[in-house]
């Protein structure tokens, strides 16, 4: 049941891609218009909205949350290619142990990015 | 009866005999064929008139045993049921199904096919032994039950879904559109218990999801089975299975004599009997 169990996480983290992303676009490239989680003068993008957005404790797991089904999708899908390519089973066997290991090592940066990002925010907002 | 014009025909048949070729080659034939002759119809005119050597396989030459499986101009089809004319205008390239062993000429080696199909166990599979063991009785099942699985009970097994699928083209492991169109016609027969048997194989990294939804087997099946849907009947049932969210479906009883069946309405009663208790 691998084959079952792979696909179904891959659909359901194309699910979440699609709200958490959707919810990114909102407040990137409609921050100007609706000021959502973008409280203060300027762009979505800001260095004061940004900072405002990472000491939220919502958004850094939000931002977690993004990259690890993110990661965990296009890797599946990135796998899922290289497996056609007539591979002997000892080299798809390698290729999903070293994908598995570049995504647990991008999780890891990205997440002590998000939880960095929140403690400098959360720092600078004490002052 | 009237007289019909002929045509000449090139056939590019590849030919291949393991035990002295070292790789197929082509030999070409120029064949009279007449409006009507099959492609079945034109190899056994080589045989009888031209090459005595030729090997292909065939039965019943109307489209039922599934023997005739071969690659005409590029398209899986068996030859008995494909007219000449339809397909070929001065040339015909014929060939052994792809994704098989070659045995000899335009016979393919079957047998990693029909290996996958009983690794699926292609059988009513029913939880109770003792009522397997007795023959006695009959199974109820609904139009609505049959029409379920009906469509995929009409393959014959040629391989035709077999030679056209581009993801067993690179992946021999794979299961293939044939053995996942029968397990998914077991699994959806009212009477059949033995899916969580077979999920272990279709849901396995070689199974259902292997599939990219190419389609070609769907084009390429002579009966018009379409092996691409099932696959995606599978896929669907094997993630409720997964999540758990598949309704429990326990296999319809078995009916022991006359009486125990629910009677549709408005059907007249059957006569009385003539004769005997």
């Amino acid at each position: 049941m691998n084959g079952t169990k792979y696909w179904t996480w891959h659909m359901a983290a194309g699910v979440v891609i699609v709200f958490v992303l959707g919810l990114h676009m909102l407040i990137m490239h409609m921050g100007g218009v609706s000021h959502l989680y973008a409280p203060n003068s300027g762009d979505a993008d800001s260095l004061q909205n940004s900072l405002f957005r990472d000491g939220q404790l919502f958004f850094t797991v939000t931002y977690i949350l993004l990259l690890g089904v993110a990661l965990y999708h296009g890797l599946y899908g990135l796998r899922t290619m290289l497996f056609e390519l007539t591979l002997p089973p000892a080299a798809e066997k390698a290729i999903t142990v070293v994908l598995v290991l570049v995504g647990l090592g991008l999780f890891c940066l990205g997440s002590w990015a998000a939880v960095t990002a929140h403690s400098i925010a959360l720092a600078g907002a004490r002052g | 009866m009237p007289e019909t014009s002929t045509r000449q025909i090139n056939f590019h048949v590849t030919r291949y005999n393991p035990e002295t070729d070292r790789a197929p080659y082509g030999k070409t034939y120029a064949i009279p064929v007449r409006e009507g002759m099959t492609v079945l119809d034109g190899l056994h005119y080589i045989k009888d008139n031209l090459d005595s050597t030729l090997a292909w396989r065939y039965s019943c030459r109307m489209g039922i045993c599934g023997s005739c499986g071969m690659l005409l101009n590029g398209r899986p089809g068996l030859a008995c049921n494909t007219q000449i004319l339809h397909i070929a205008d001065a040339n015909l390239a014929v060939g052994p199904l792809p994704n098989f062993e070659i045995i000899r000429d335009l016979v393919p080696d079957l047998f990693t096919m029909f290996d996958k199909h009983r690794s699926l166990q292609p059988y009513i599979l029913r939880n109770d032994e003792a009522e397997i063991n007795d023959v006695a009785g009959e199974f109820y099942q609904s139009p609505e039950q049959l029409e379920s699985y009906l469509q995929f009970t009409y393959c014959i097994k040629c391989g035709c879904c077999m030679g056209a699928c581009p993801t067993l083209a690179t992946d021999a492991r794979y299961l293939g559109p044939m053995p996942l169109t029968a397990a998914q016609r077991y699994n959806s027969d009212s009477r059949d218990e033995g899916r969580p048997a077979r999920n272990g194989l279709t849901g396995a990294s070689t199974g259902a999801f292997r599939c990219h939804y190419a389609g070609e087997c769907s084009r390429a099946c002579p009966k018009g089975v379409d092996p691409a849907r099932a696959i995606q009947f599978l896929k669907r049932r094997l993630v409720l299975d997964y999540l758990h969210l598949a309704s429990r479906r326990t296999g319809c009883k078995k009916l022991h004599g006359p009486g125990q069946g629910k009677p549709l309405p408005d059907i007249a009663p059957a006569p009385k009997r003539t004769v005997g208790p």
